[in-house]
């Protein structure tokens, strides 16, 4: 019963946070003046003439990181019902916990000898 | 059928209690908000001697109000290469997801009114640090998303590094968490404020955990010396160069509403919360022990918020690759150290 009703709270505080955002977007919109031209409508580019289209393949490092953090952001899930139950499951699961660690360190270490997080050339 | 039995089953006076509340804290939320602004340009001002906005009513107090209605009142720019609906969704999706994150926060302890407990938590749910990650790390959408959409090398460069910096510092987040459930046995916020009642404040048994915290908090919200989504000499404006009007107020206000969450969150998990020592002592009646609580708490986040700003004119800016570098090289494995460590004690002291 106390769950359902702490999870309801959090759609009343989603439905409070939405209405707000999209009344206040709305008063802006509806209050603020309209005059555009061609020139304001431009992009900023420090003053310059826009060259090309800003949505050009970009470092591939960027992409890297996003995998490996995926990677190791489900490896960090595990940890936690481990941490919650860790006085629970005593000496035993903490050795089964150091195994897993292990393994993630040699993962990790091998992408920092592979220099997947290397940024400096 | 299910549905239609909880309905009727629920509790309306809860309902509306929880609504009051929503209400409330609605209206404080928004206003440290706003009040962070003024008191991050006092701030700054002090510390750079000069004398900072005061000409909007008395030192300055009504600035932040004058702030807002200039933004409602500006016009709005919508370049015309950009791609208008996730140019207008990108603003609206970080401020809505900064308003959802302190739902789960334990303000005090309960309030009686006529006798009947009132609860100062809006949602106590029993996964409650895994919902405050998995809330904040929606924040990255809007910034991919606003970035993006703009369709200016700027803002792209901006909202790649933005959301690059803010998955991995997420990691070490997460990690230098774990031995603070490991003490708590619980992923409950008010579970964790309860085991540090007197002085057991977690900052005192995990400082190295309270470090690395609370760095990567500041580089969560994007705050110096993390800002290198925003960096004014090379980026112009970061992810929100394109921005005007209350689109990039919506922005502004929603890293500062950020700032209030995480210097709640970290009260809340390393500085004991609501607590203080010899509280229980004082012999105070419950409403008048619950009014002392709420403000102990709310002056440890003030505290906090003044740290975040006092950083920010303090230390200059890290370079990227040092930025990354101290996110996965230095933090993660001083944060794995830190588990076996906190691990270890507990296995060979507590039994």
């Amino acid at each position: 019963m106390m769950q359902e009703i702490d999870y309801l709270v959090i759609l009343l505080q989603l439905m409070l946070a939405v209405g707000f955002v999209v009344v206040v977007m709305l008063l802006t919109h509806l209050v603020g003046p309209k005059r555009k031209t061609k020139l304001k409508q431009e992009n900023t580019e420090a003053g310059i003439k826009v060259v090309g289209n800003a949505r050009l393949p970009f470092n591939i490092k960027y992409f890297v990181v996003a995998i490996l953090f995926v990677l190791f952001d489900v490896e960090i899930i595990f940890l936690y019902p481990w941490a919650v139950n860790f006085k629970a499951l005593g000496t035993t699961g903490f050795i089964e916990m150091i195994i897993f660690i292990a393994t993630l360190l040699i993962g990790f270490f091998y992408i920092v000898k592979k220099g997947g997080l290397k940024w400096e050339k | 059928m299910l549905v239609l039995n909880t309905f009727a089953n629920w509790n309306w006076v809860l309902i509306t209690d929880k609504l009051i509340l929503i209400g409330i804290l609605f209206a404080v939320a928004l206003g440290i908000a706003a009040y962070s602004t003024l008191a991050e340009r006092k701030i700054a001002a002090f510390m750079q001697d000069r004398i900072g906005p005061d000409r909007a009513g008395f030192f300055g107090i009504l600035q932040p109000i004058v702030d807002g209605v200039k933004s409602i009142m500006k016009e709005e720019i919508i370049p015309g290469r950009a791609h208008k609906f996730l140019f207008i969704l990108g603003p609206c999706i970080f401020m809505t997801v900064a308003l959802m994150t302190y739902a789960i926060i334990p303000w005090g302890k309960d309030l009686f009114i006529n006798g009947k407990p009132f609860s100062l938590q809006l949602a106590d749910l029993n996964v409650g640090i895994l919902y405050s990650f998995a809330i904040v790390s929606l924040g990255v959408y809007g910034i991919m998303i606003g970035g993006w959409a703009s369709n200016n090398k700027f803002s792209l460069l901006g909202a790649v590094r933005a959301s690059t910096q803010m998955i991995s510092y997420e990691l070490a987040m997460g990690l230098s968490l774990i031995p603070i459930v490991m003490m708590a046995s619980s992923l409950s916020l008010r579970d964790i404020t309860e085991a540090q009642a007197g002085w057991n404040w977690n900052i005192f048994y995990q400082p190295l955990a309270f470090i690395i915290f609370f760095t990567c908090a500041l580089a969560e919200c994007n705050r110096t010396p993390f800002d290198l989504a925003e960096t004014e000499s090379e980026l112009i404006g970061g992810y929100h160069t394109e921005y005007s009007s209350m689109k990039l107020a919506l922005f502004l206000f929603g890293e500062y509403v950020n700032v209030f969450v995480s210097a709640t969150i970290i009260s809340i998990l390393f500085l004991g919360g609501y607590h203080f020592p010899g509280m229980e002592n004082l012999g105070l009646s419950p409403n008048w022990l619950s009014i002392v609580s709420i403000c102990t708490l709310f002056a440890k986040i003030f505290f906090m918020i003044f740290v975040f700003m006092w950083i920010r004119w303090t230390i200059p800016r890290f370079r990227y690759d040092q930025l990354m570098k101290l996110g996965w090289q230095i933090f993660i494995p001083l944060c794995i150290l830190n588990i076996l460590a906190t691990g270890l004690v507990m296995t060979l002291f507590t039994r």
